[in-house]
């Protein structure tokens, strides 16, 4: 794992709508080494896509960035004007998202919008860039690209369509690929491969990769550090293993004991009560507190600071439950027999 | 839930598909089997889960069942009746007051402008359920209080609601009619893990309760495993695997039912990280014309779609 590459720094973004200001985003702090996978996840509406699109400043108009920064190359994007912004965005971070149907153009063939991406941002002819995009679409494992370039997105089943949008994704050889729930609308199968191809990508190319995603089978798979986010706002953040198996904030134990594993069977799934809450009133102390069984008094009335947990120097949760004077809680039997796997395989080795 | 089958002797059968085809732009180029020669049995109280990629026909096994489209041909028995052929509306409104469907996106499945008093008083109103205006009111708000949706809501729209909420009132549109049997397609695939946990807990209370019987389909295979009794598994068409879902889960046989599990991401990391993924070949289920695959039982209750002659190989793959 090589140097911080991109740093965000206490961010805040709402949204001016005609009910009044939504705060989507209220306090996003995280720092990307190159090379590393980070996984952010979390509900919908709990802020991932919004803080992910902020870096490459993608937003609709209607956004505003209160406050914080992001730091990449030394310079903050949140600053920069819109045609320095156009260097970075592509050629440096590149995205790929949801679903890749609506994110290619349907009325021309993937050859030539790959050979266009490479063209805005490189100096070469058409031929070249065109060499290029059959040499990109081989990489990310498209059968006969020579033949097959020519074709439209329809033509393409949504695995493949989702491997051009890689390999569009790509052109560029980014520094950053933020990737927002790439294999969601996806089979098991193709997704199983697709995740595998973002992997070695990264690893070919030195690639740091952003994986937005709610599915914990996905994050176990690609991610070396874990962010948990809810209500704009990361609550803990960790390394995988202590993500999945040292959880310390009642909302990850929500997370994690409401997916049922292939062994899980009879006993009544746990799910999280209630929903989460509208960003247009941003509640008083902590937004989960409405919702989380261990919630403490101090919860409605106070926002939690991050904690350090134990003396791990990349594990830390915002819940008052680490504060020296909280009490004892006992977690959930699921979250008790993971943190039993953690003392045993990952604290004997440090 | 397991448990509902309690022995051979108890069961009684609701819903029997035999040899259903449904084949659309028949006899043209652009034919295509969506289903082809699939057998099945659903038993009183039991949840059967149906799972495969897209394109694998199970979402459209459930909807010939419930005759959203029309059979190519083969059978479907519902309680002891032929379904197959029923066509006229007086007909199909009877069936259907015995058999519903939960569909996968639940903005899209409710009419974003009418307020969920109507859209649950529709249904009844169209079933004849309720004579009276007071009857439909009073059996609104029980159905909301059935999915735990707060009485207050009852003139909101469905855009007032979140995507957990929508499918619960797709839910209760489902319940209007006191069904016995409810298709779910793919109902949990458009909501967040821990909405997913409430709906399901919500469907396996209803079974509890009202000895629901469900065709859950779907793709997330941890999930399917929780809430079904018994699993098929799909692939063009066809079923090729057939088992209860502790067997199948844990001695698949048919090499796609392996390579389908070995692509399921796992929640847990260590496991996760040393999963192998194996890739299956689809030419393995091709059999050449002139021989005759089909369900061959290889243990009791598990199923697998092959050849006379491999049935012996895959006894011996289970001993």
């Amino acid at each position: 794992m090589g140097e911080t590459i991109l740093s965000v720094k206490d961010l805040h973004i709402s949204f001016r709508t005609l009910d009044g200001k939504v705060s989507a985003v209220r306090g996003v702090t995280f720092d990307l080494k190159r090379g590393e996978t980070l996984a952010l996840v979390g509900e919908s509406g709990s802020g991932k896509s919004v803080s992910m699109k902020a870096i490459n400043r993608v937003l609709p108009g209607n956004t505003l960035y209160d406050q914080g920064e992001i730091i990449y190359e030394g310079q903050n994007l949140l600053k920069l004007s819109e045609s320095a912004m156009e260097k970075i965005r592509g050629r440096k971070i590149a995205m790929i998202f949801q679903d890749p149907m609506t994110s290619l153009n349907p009325t021309m063939s993937v050859g030539k919008q790959i050979a266009e991406s490479i063209l805005i941002h490189e100096d070469m002819s058409r031929e070249e860039a065109l060499e290029q995009a059959v040499e990109l679409m081989r990489l990310v494992g498209i059968r006969n690209p020579q033949e097959s370039w020519k074709n439209y997105p329809h033509q393409f089943s949504g695995g493949m369509r989702q491997r051009v949008m890689i390999a569009l994704s790509l052109a560029c050889k980014p520094d950053i690929l933020i990737a927002d729930e790439p294999t969601t609308a996806l089979d098991v199968t193709i997704q199983s491969q697709i995740l595998d191809l973002i992997d070695d990508l990264k690893k070919q190319l030195n690639m740091s990769v952003i994986f937005i995603t709610h599915d914990l089978g996905v994050v176990a798979h690609v991610a070396d550090k874990v962010a948990v986010m809810y209500a704009g706002r990361i609550v803990e953040i960790g390394t995988a293993e202590e993500i999945f198996y040292n959880p310390q904030h009642p909302y990850t134990w929500g997370l994690i004991c409401s997916m049922p594993s292939l062994d899980t069977k009879d006993a009544a799934l746990y799910s999280i009560p209630g929903s989460p809450p509208n960003l247009l009133h941003v509640p008083q102390g902590d937004a989960f507190a409405p919702r989380n069984a261990y919630a403490l008094e101090i919860d409605y009335e106070q926002q939690p600071p991050f904690f350090r947990v134990g003396n791990s120097a990349t594990h830390y949760a915002a819940t008052w439950l680490l504060a020296p004077e909280a009490p004892k809680v006992v977690p959930p039997a699921e979250i008790l027999k993971r943190q039993d796997v953690f003392k045993h395989t990952y604290l004997l080795q440090i | 839930m397991a448990g509902a089958v309690e022995g051979a002797a108890k069961k009684e059968e609701i819903l029997t598909v035999r040899n259903l085809h449904k084949i659309f732009n028949a006899r043209k180029k652009s034919e295509v089997r969506a289903v082809d020669d699939v057998s099945f049995t659903i038993y009183k109280g039991e949840t059967f889960g149906l799972v495969g990629e897209s394109g694998s026909g199970k979402s459209t096994t459930g909807r010939v069942v419930i005759k959203l489209d029309d059979i190519t041909s083969g059978t479907v028995i519902y309680k002891g009746e032929d379904i197959t052929h029923i066509k006229k509306k007086s007909e199909l409104l009877s069936f259907r007051q015995s058999m519903q469907m939960i569909f996968q996106d639940p903005f899209a499945s409710l009419n974003p402008r009418i307020p969920v008093k109507k859209i649950l008083g529709d249904a009844l109103r169209i079933h004849g359920i309720c004579k009276t205006e007071q009857e439909v009111s009073k059996r609104v708000f029980e159905l909301l209080d059935t999915v735990g949706i707060n009485r207050a809501y009852v003139n909101r729209y469905p855009t007032e609601f979140s995507g957990g909420q929508c499918q619960r009132i797709g839910i209760a549109r489902a319940l209007c009619v006191n069904p016995d049997f409810i298709i779910a397609d793919e109902c949990l695939s458009a909501l967040d893990v821990s909405i997913q946990a409430q709906i399901v807990n919500l469907l396996i209370q209803l079974q509890k309760e009202q000895g629901m019987t469900y065709l859950f389909i779907a793709h997330d295979l941890a999930m399917v495993k929780y809430i079904s009794d018994r699993i098929g598994v799909m692939k063009d068409g066809k079923i090729l695997e057939m088992a209860p879902a502790n067997e199948l889960y844990s001695h698949p046989l048919h090499p796609y039912t392996i390579s389908l599990l070995s692509a399921s991401p796992l929640t847990d990391l260590i496991a996760e990280r040393q999963r192998q993924r194996i890739d299956y070949d689809p030419a393995y289920h091709q059999y050449p014309e002139g021989t005759d695959p089909k369900m061959h039982e290889i243990a009791p209750g598990h199923f697998v779609y092959c050849l006379e002659e491999e049935v012996s190989k895959y006894k011996q793959q289970l001993a």
